[in-house]
């Protein structure tokens, strides 16, 4: 630590100053002189000290807390309003709280840009008083050797002068800094250590910077594709699209793909029998308006990238394709109809319009509109549930029942096309006068009744939905991880120490050499270390013979106080 | 059932019971150290109370002869000198769990060897279950926990080869371990299988190998923070002329010096510091590649955000004059409760995109 107590102060001199660059602590008891000017200097001085930086970086922990255990606009619309709805009474104060939306509400705002605004307050003058170090020498040695944290003595024949040259030759072969000053060499290694401090934090700031940046720029959006169909990514295309706040549509990558063919394995047998093995979506893309085509796998862990926009696979499903031919026999409807999976099995529910082309018997103009019902792999005849067995499509089974009248499509009201609004529709009922539903095997037909036409299951496809999504900026985060990564093993592993050498002729003629050395933390390494030199500098200044000298011989007795070295 | 199938249910067999019996083995080792810790109570120590009641004693420079490579014959080698910091206590470290006694010293060393062979054939459960998957053998809480007290083990092993003073560890550590692997026995159990497509890729080996390095050894300079505490409040009790209990006097005097436990913790925090910053990095980078977004206030990568604060938090602590000591300690332990129930906590009680392992 820098801030030596003052009585040590007193004694080593300035050779404990600056070994660090830290700000000095303040008592957060000095109040301010007077006036506007004196305030935001102070206000300035509290916000760049450790003790408040210490103060936000735990608020900053504190408040992603309440984000991790309640669910977050930003990652679960819908879980939102399933707990809304399901705490009454703590909602609306939450709501006020902001904390549906932590991550991006004014107190973690508040939080994190104090945070870093002390980390710029801090850093910029850091930055300066080390590149003062760099220029600067090692500080001179302090009066008494003998009250560092490690020393070592011995008396030599050698001359003084010849004392302080293989001093230097052997620190500066150790890559110390060191010159002679006054009747000593001072000598410092370890600039790297505050350097790496600096990068760190330096880096702190850039990632900021960059995910900020990614944020506010980024879009995603979602789109469903049945096999043999596909996509070009203009915002019209998408079935969902979420954009930060200066995303411009202009920013979207021109590209299109095809999707080929949908691949999903599952575990066969034992207990995880089901379990999803590989999903691989093979696809047909090209790269600008009209680019090359080319072929791509996409895997769940490996999207498709082009030019920054990067394509995911999110989820599959199947589409069963329907065939409807109407009271005269003509086909006027064919469509793979994705249904979506509410189960691990992939059994699916979906609604099949057919909006238009459609005439009854009358050849009156209607609406028809089935609720579908559609399993993978059925348990077989007589085993009762419409629940899939498994997720593969081994013995798929289409339940569907019929209604005709309107759609309400026109309403203007916006529709999910996975749900029928049965409001202003029929029921087609059987002979019977039940209502008319049938589970279908590929290729089989149901007949709707008094020659309304038919329905046909014609087969499955599958479907692969894709999130398709551009974060600008990951590029800078990466570079500012490696950095912050890279600085933080400087600031942490590598000491920062100084040493002095001090050779006096005695007053029977021996030189008398001290050797002391003096770290940020009090650390095994640093006596090793001084062990070390010295002993390559007694090969160079052999002990003399006669009677050892005692320690801090040079000057004054040792004293009863310890010097303080910064302890870690 | 095909025969691969068949071999790999051997493998998952053999597992089992490696795993079990590594349990007895760990068991041993338990009684082993506490036969040492009984031991070594029949030592007269007190050496503690001894450095505080007499204050010239720990004015006086230590003397340290420094060990020099090779050992050449010079005669009259310069000697080096150390001092401790001012206003540190100059208490020397306990004579550790065997308090010096031949018998507990025996006990302990056979602690240690059973631990050798306890983690060997941990390990050898560990491999033949990642043998049995054929994959990395952390795809489930179970896989986690194994490795996790085997990698725990190891770190400790190591740092008793290299000569490091981290004996006083061993009961602890190895309580926890036989508690470790209790739990994953019997409530987080899972049938070994292959991975969900979402965790099938090489950043699985980065991301969580380091995360359970830096977990087992953030987990060890958690054991010293704790130890440290107690200690500190015993010299505390020592050099206010109190007179602490029976317990504490035969326990805490045999354990190093609170300023060797408080270093000890640091230093083992700080260096795992950046492995920990490396492993979010890494998920961050496998989220980019698996999710489209490589941050997305997922709960577990909240709490991998908290845990790494709250760390960072600490080393500023220490960094800053008047937060040393105790109060940086409780950051730490703080800091370790984080980690902790980002492992058990968010995978039990959170829902997330994490939530796929099975707990
Ligand atoms: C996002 C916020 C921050 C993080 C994650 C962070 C992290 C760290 C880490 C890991 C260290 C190394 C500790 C050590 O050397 O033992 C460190 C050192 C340091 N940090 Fe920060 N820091 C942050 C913000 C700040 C701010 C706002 C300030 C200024 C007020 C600051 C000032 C310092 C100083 C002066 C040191 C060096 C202390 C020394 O010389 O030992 N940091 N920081």
């Amino acid at each position: 630590m820098s801030n030596l107590n003052t009585t040590d102060e007193r004694d080593l001199g300035g050779a404990g100053e600056q070994l660090s660059t830290a700000p000095r602590e303040e008592s957060a008891a000095t109040v301010p002189a007077m006036g506007v000017i004196g305030w935001a200097r102070w206000f300035w001085r509290q916000l760049t000290s450790m003790r408040v930086a210490l103060i936000l970086l735990f608020l900053l922990s504190l408040g992603a807390v309440p984000g991790s255990l309640i669910p977050q606009n930003s990652v679960d619309e819908m879980k939102v309003q399933t707990f809304k709805e399901a705490h009454t009474t703590v909602s609306p104060l939450y709501e006020k709280l902001q904390f549906f939306d932590v991550y991006s509400s004014v107190w973690f705002s508040a939080i994190y840009i104090l945070l870093f605004v002390s980390l710029i307050g801090c850093i910029v003058p850091r930055t300066g008083q080390f590149v003062g170090q760099l220029r600067a020498r090692p500080p001179a040695a302090p009066k008494k050797l003998t009250r560092l944290p490690a020393y070592a003595t011995w008396r030599t024949e050698a001359d003084p002068e010849r004392v302080h040259e293989a001093a230097l030759a052997v620190l500066r072969g150790r890559r110390f800094r060191s010159h002679v000053a006054g009747d000593a060499v001072a000598a410092e290694k370890g600039y790297l250590r505050e350097a790496g401090n600096l990068l760190f934090h330096v880096a702190l700031i850039v990632m900021l910077v960059a995910f900020a940046s990614g944020q506010l720029f980024k879009s995603e959006g979602g789109k469903l594709v049945v096999e043999g169909d596909g996509f070009s990514n203009t915002l019209t295309q998408y079935d969902d699209f979420k954009s930060g706040s200066l995303f411009d549509t202009e920013d979207l990558t021109p590209f299109s793909f095809t999707l080929d063919d949908f691949v999903g394995t599952y575990e066969r047998s034992g207990p995880q029998r089901g379990t999803p093995r590989t999903y691989e979506a093979r696809v047909t893309y090209s790269e600008g308006a009209d680019g090359k085509e080319r072929k791509k796998v996409i895997r769940v862990n490996q999207p498709l990238v082009v030019d920054g926009t990067k394509v995911y696979l999110n989820a599959h499903g199947y589409a069963p394709v329907l065939s409807v031919k109407d009271g005269k026999g003509k086909e006027v409807y064919r469509t793979a109809v994705p249904l979506l999976p509410i189960d691990n099995n992939v059994t699916s529910t979906g609604a099949v319009k057919v909006m238009d082309g459609y005439r009854d018997r009358n050849g009156r103009k209607t609406q028809l509109g089935f609720q579908a019902f559609f399993v993978p792999t059925f348990a077989g005849d007589g085993q009762g549930t419409m629940f899939s067995q498994f997720p593969g499509a081994d013995y798929p089974v289409l339940a569907l029942n019929g209604y005709h009248g309107s759609l309400g499509v026109d309403s203007g009201l916006p529709q999910n096309v996975y749900q029928l609004d049965t409001s202003k529709m029929t029921e087609f009922k059987d002979s019977n006068g039940d209502k008319l539903k049938k589970r279908l095997r590929p290729g089989e037909t149901m007949k709707l009744p008094d020659g309304a036409g038919s329905i046909t299951f014609e087969g499955v496809e599958e479907w692969a939905s894709f999130q398709i999504s551009r974060q600008p900026a990951s590029g800078w985060a990466l570079a500012g991880a490696v950095a912050a990564i890279a600085g933080l093993a400087g600031s942490l592993f590598i000491q920062r120490r100084r040493v002095w050498v001090r050779a006096v002729r005695g007053a029977d003629g021996v030189t008398v050499v001290e050797m002391a050395g003096l770290g940020r933390s009090e650390s095994a390494k640093l006596p090793e270390e001084l062990g070390d030199l010295a002993l390559a500098l007694h090969t160079e200044a052999p002990t003399a013979p006669g009677p050892e000298p005692e320690p801090g011989s040079g000057s004054d007795q040792p004293s009863e106080e310890p010097a303080e070295g910064a302890e870690k | 059932m095909n025969l691969a199938a068949a071999t790999n249910e051997n493998l998952a067999h053999t597992s089992n019971v490696l795993i079990y019996s590594s349990m007895a083995v760990y068991t041993l080792a338990f009684f082993a150290h506490i036969a040492e810790w009984v031991f070594g109570s029949r030592s007269k120590v007190g050496r503690t109370a001894a450095a505080l009641n007499a204050p010239a004693a720990a004015a006086s420079p230590v003397k340290v002869r420094v060990a020099r490579r090779g050992g050449t014959a010079v005669l009259d080698r310069p000697e080096v000198i150390t001092r401790s910091a001012a206003g540190t206590r100059d208490v020397p470290d306990g004579p550790g769990a065997a308090g010096g006694t031949f018998k507990g010293d025996l006990w302990g060393r056979i602690a240690v060897s059973l631990t050798v062979l306890a983690f060997a054939v941990e390990a050898g459960g560990v491999l033949t279950r990642a043998l049995s998957v054929q994959r990395a053998p952390w795809g489930n809480m179970y896989e986690f926990s194994i490795t996790f007290s085997t990698v725990a083990v190891g770190a400790y092993l190591v740092l008793l080869a290299l000569k490091k003073n981290v004996r006083w560890l061993g009961l602890m550590l190895v309580t926890t371990v036989l508690l470790d692997l209790g739990i994953a026995t019997t409530t987080l159990y899972t049938a070994s299988d292959q991975l969900v497509p979402a965790l099938d890729s090489y950043w699985l080996w980065i991301h969580v190998s380091t995360a359970i390095i830096c977990g087992a050894v953030f987990y060890l300079g958690a054991v010293g923070t704790l130890l440290y505490l107690f200690r500190d409040s015993y010299e505390n009790k020592l050099a206010n002329g109190g007179t602490p209990g029976t317990f504490a006097r035969s326990v805490l005097e045999r354990l190093p010096a609170a300023a060797t436990l408080d270093k000890f913790a640091y230093r083992v925090n700080a260096a795992v510091f950046p492995l920990w910053t490396f492993t979010i990095i890494a998920g961050a980078i496998w989220a980019g590649d698996a999710w489209g977004r490589y941050w997305g206030w997922d709960p577990k990568e909240v709490w991998s955000f908290i845990t790494w604060v709250a760390y960072a938090s600490y080393l500023h602590a220490r960094a800053t004059a008047g937060w040393k000591g105790r109060k940086a300690a409780y950051l730490a332990l703080l800091a370790f409760g984080c980690w902790l129930f980002n492992y058990y906590g968010v995978n039990i009680f959170v829902t997330g995109k994490h939530s796929y392992a099975g707990v």
